[in-house]
């Protein structure tokens, strides 16, 4: 496992998995639209609309994860501040900000002709979008400090603080009355969703995941080839001074 | 294509965001990787390398195989 955390070890083994992660999660994005689209009943409440639960409900959860990666990253980064930790956690925020962004959008089209209205202040709606709010100012506060040291550590700081929104965003909806209805899916007494549903849900979920992951792991890349190209642009510059 | 009923519009339009928002994300995210191997080779080619660097370490950056068929003799 320490083997991974070499960055040059790193890079090898992307190499080597993002080819077949690529494929595994197109084919499954595609079974998951097939499902969706072409075998999905309607649902007897929600009609046809369901349909926007199957790409609703993975980019909240990812949305989420992607938060919960960034928060254990930066634990990791500040304990032990190791380069790869701060490399996982800057790379994550752009991912999980759209799938944040995406959830918020999806559930706000699902909202107008179930609910009546695009938005409500509710608890579970509010605190998405204050989840969405720290994204930015984690990808902001990335991008406004230059030095890639200090960057990380006042990153990991605001996502370790703003990790105490996850929870809140999972038990909004039994913490106070809100619009939003309550779990469906993972809850004691298992999932209230009909398998004819559960099914392509479970399919797009396991497709965005690894979509996340795939993507996680090309911007993971990237990120540690643009610090080597600083570092050498740097030594570069130092030794034609010197010279 | 299946009939979405009343609301196809806003079914729709959730599937065109999702499509255009994970598109755009993955279009930004393997062009900067390209980039930065890019910008890596140009270094080595230029005879800037880590100290650590073995000969054949560095990442090429990727071009498009020639296409199969008649080639120019």
């Amino acid at each position: 496992m320490w083997n991974l955390a070499n960055p040059t070890r790193f890079l090898e083994l992307a190499d080597r998995l993002i080819p077949w992660l690529a494929a595994l999660t197109f084919l499954l994005l595609g079974v998951g639209l097939y499902l969706s689209f072409f075998v999905a009943p309607p649902d007897y409440q929600q009609g046809e609309t369901v349909k926007i639960m199957f790409v609703h409900v993975p980019s909240a959860w990812l949305g989420m994860f992607g938060y919960t990666l960034i928060a254990i990253a930066s634990i990791g980064s500040l304990i032990w501040r190791h380069p790869l930790a701060d490399v996982a956690a800057k790379t994550a925020a752009p991912i999980g900000a759209t799938f944040c962004f995406l959830a918020l959008v999806t559930g706000s089209l699902w909202g107008k002709p179930m609910w009546g209205t695009y938005w409500v202040w509710d608890a579970r709606l509010t605190s998405m979008l204050v989840l969405f709010l720290l994204y930015l100012g984690l990808i902001a506060l990335w991008q406004s400090i230059e030095e890639p040291g200090r960057a990380g550590r006042a990153a990991a700081i605001l996502a370790i603080v703003g990790f105490v929104n996850v929870p809140i965003i999972k038990f909004s909806v039994y913490w106070w009355n809100t619009l939003h209805q309550p779990a469906s899916i993972f809850r004691v007494g298992g999932p209230t969703i009909d398998p004819s549903l559960l099914t392509p849900l479970f399919v797009m979920a396991a497709g965005f995941t690894l979509l996340f992951f795939l993507l996680h792991l090309i911007a993971m890349r990237a990120e540690i080839l643009r610090r080597r190209v600083n570092a050498l642009r740097q030594v570069h510059v130092e030794r034609a001074a010197s010279a | 294509m299946p009939d979405l009923g009343p609301h196809a519009a806003f079914i729709w339009a959730a599937y065109a965001v999702t499509f255009i928002a994970v598109l755009a994300l993955i279009v930004f995210i393997v062009q900067d990787d390209r980039r930065q191997r890019q910008l890596l080779a140009e270094l080595e080619r230029q005879g800037i390398r880590r100290r650590s660097a073995k000969p054949d370490d560095t990442p090429k950056p990727r071009q498009a195989k020639p296409r199969a068929g008649k080639q120019k003799p």
